[in-house]
């Protein structure tokens, strides 16, 4: 048989990260459904909102708000499901031992779920604000290019590290995860402003809502695509920037530690694959 | 590398604290107790027992993905718990019955994805992969994606998971656990060309399937209730019956009456029975061949009807009776 030679270092850390991205890469893309459950649908959602600012004959920006909040709702929906809520499906499913096993680094595993998770919803994601602009011919005015990509890469980096950090959670709390992803869903439409600008909320409530790193991404996303955007924004873009750096860190370190302590705590109670407890 | 044992355990020990029904009380199971084993380098060594016996636990603390709760192991050399990251290069598992990897991908993309985590480069693991597909008969199912693969080609999928990152250690539970006989046999066979090829490899292997450890196994321990009752080869192990006489008796519908009375018998070591659908089987282990007089005269008494009688060598299943007082289907049928 052919002989082998293993990486290891930083090299496994990289193969680790592109092995676990590739199922939502590649395999993601395989089941056409995606079409209209990913896009298809959340363009149904939207145009009900679209609707009804129209029926109030709100600004037509309110539209564009629409349509980028349904877009940035995918990456909600796979955080919540497909990240929060992986590591005990993955338990479920058998590979999470095998992930512990072998010698890569768990975080390693989870980078690779949240960047394979980023792919694949940009994708859905893309294709909701085409889709969305095109049939309610939303106008653009990018203010400023650089900005922009910031502020999406910021949220998202953000928003992951979240969901890195929510993975182990959800694993301690076993079962129970999956109605505690239910619960989040909703409210955090709500919260996030993903259908309205969270300058309507009261401002100790849209502060609150700003844990969640899709709040400010979208604000700031908003303020820097609609020419009145900057009017509806909650904080300036510099200000949510800033907020949206200091999330990174703390959601992408809380992964860390959290990672570490699911792995010791699993190891020591048994909950790794054994259903007994 | 030293040539320290490739597994090595001393008074290893597992306690889970269970809650009950109302998650009120917690109470504790024992899970394995005082677990003292030695696996040389090269063997293909079976751990025979029945379900709950202790098995799977064993594996998952030497797989480092459990904490003993008292005593220690080595794999290769090294501390399960305390040089975890040394072992895990070394070994890999394969379970029975296991779905890991995704439905999504094909055959190639999963092996090659779990490739990654042991860090072997693309081409080296697309080599790998295409080289231990043949060698398992499953070349043609490269491209085809694992979720319309049957349970016995999963299976080989699993096991070409386990081998391909070229482990010194395998830990094996139940790796033909639902499989047809013809996939069991070539499972087996890849099994034992793996560690043929190479003295240095280990494999540790659970079962409950007792001709699979007869077949396959250097060296078999058998487990029950958590604790390590023997441990040799099978023939040895079959030996400390071979003065014993084993008999095995169809009668019609015994309906469990009179077994006792046949147990308590002077000679009679141990009695199992088997109902079928017309008839029953009863398998005596006797000190010697004239107690079976006694035997058949005491069945005539309550009225059994004898159908046939043979003898036979003793097989690692009159070990297991011999050792338990119970055969491996009484011990799981309690159990439940």
């Amino acid at each position: 048989m052919t002989p082998i030679k293993k990486q290891t270092g930083w090299r496994l850390y990289a193969q680790t990260i592109i092995g676990r991205a590739y199922p939502r890469v590649i395999g993601t893309q395989r089941e056409k459904s995606w079409l209209f459950f990913d896009v298809f649908l959340p363009v149904l959602a939207v145009a009900a909102y679209v609707y009804v600012y129209r029926a109030m004959r709100a600004p037509e920006e309110y539209v564009g708000f629409v349509v980028v909040g349904g877009a940035m709702t995918a990456f909600w929906l796979n955080v919540l499901w497909s990240m929060s809520s992986q590591l005990y499906w993955e338990k479920e499913q058998g590979n999470l031992a095998l992930y512990i096993m072998a010698p890569n680094s768990m975080m390693a595993i989870l980078l690779g779920m949240a960047l394979g998770g980023m792919f694949a919803t940009t994708l859905r994601a893309f294709a909701v604000i085409v889709v969305g602009s095109l049939a309610f011919q939303v106008q653009y005015a990018i203010a400023g290019w650089l900005e922009l990509l910031a502020v999406f890469v910021l949220a998202l980096t953000a928003l992951y590290g979240m969901g890195m950090m929510l993975a182990s959670l959800f694993l301690l709390l076993g079962r129970e995860a999956w109605h505690l992803s239910n619960l989040a869903q909703e409210p955090i439409f709500l919260l996030s402003g993903f259908y309205f600008p969270i300058k309507s909320f009261n401002f100790w409530i849209a502060l609150g809502a700003s844990i969640i790193p899709l709040t400010l991404g979208l604000d700031a996303m908003r303020q820097l695509v609609f020419p009145s955007g900057a009017t509806l924004g909650f904080l300036s873009v510099p200000i949510e920037i800033a907020i949206l750096i200091v999330l990174c860190v703390v959601f992408l370190i809380a992964a860390r530690v959290l990672l570490a302590y699911m792995e010791r705590l699993a190891i020591r109670e048994g909950r790794l694959t054994e259903s007994r407890r | 590398m030293t040539l320290a044992s490739a597994i090595e355990t001393q008074d290893l020990g597992r306690v889970y604290k269970i809650r009950d029904a109302k998650k009120k009380e917690r109470q504790e199971l024992v899970a394995l107790r005082e677990a003292n084993l030695r696996v040389e380098r090269g063997e293909l060594f079976g751990l025979l027992g029945p379900n709950g016996a202790g098995k799977t636990t064993l594996i998952k603390i030497l797989t480092t993905l459990l904490a003993p709760t008292a005593g220690w192991a080595r794999v290769a050399g090294f501390d399960v718990m305390r040089e975890q990251a040394r072992v895990r290069p070394l070994i890999n598992m394969v379970s029975g019955g296991e779905s890991s990897g995704y439905g999504l991908l094909t055959v190639r993309e999963n092996l090659w994805m779990f490739a990654q985590f042991y860090g072997i480069p693309s081409a080296q693991a697309n080599q790998r992969i295409k080289e231990l597909l043949e060698i398992v008969k499953m070349s043609d199912r490269l491209n085809t994606k694992s979720s319309d693969l049957s349970t016995g080609l999963r299976q080989k999928m699993n096991i070409v998971r386990g081998f391909m990152t070229d482990p010194h250690v395998v830990f094996l539970d139940e790796p033909t656990l639902g499989l047809d006989v013809g996939a069991s046999r070539d499972v087996r066979a890849f099994i034992r060309r793996w560690v043929t090829e190479d003295r240095a490899r280990t494999v540790l292997l659970t079962t409950h399937y007792m001709v699979e450890a007869d077949e396959l196994c250097d060296r078999v321990a058998i487990i029950n209730q958590g604790r390590v009752l023997a441990c040799d080869t099978p023939a040895n192990l079959k030996r400390r019956l071979q003065r014993d006489a084993i008999f095995r008796i169809e009668t019609d519908r015994l309906n469990g009456a009179g077994i006792e009375t046949l147990r308590a018998l002077p000679g009679v070591r141990s009695v199992v029975h088997r109902s079928g659908d017309a008839r029953d089987t009863l398998e005596f282990v006797l000190a010697r061949d004239e107690v079976l007089g006694a035997v058949i005269n005491a069945m005539e008494a309550r009225q059994i009807r004898l159908l046939h009688l043979d003898k036979r060598e003793p097989t690692l299943e009159d070990v297991f009776v011999d050792l338990v007082g119970r055969s491996m289907a009484e011990v799981e049928g309690d159990a439940k």
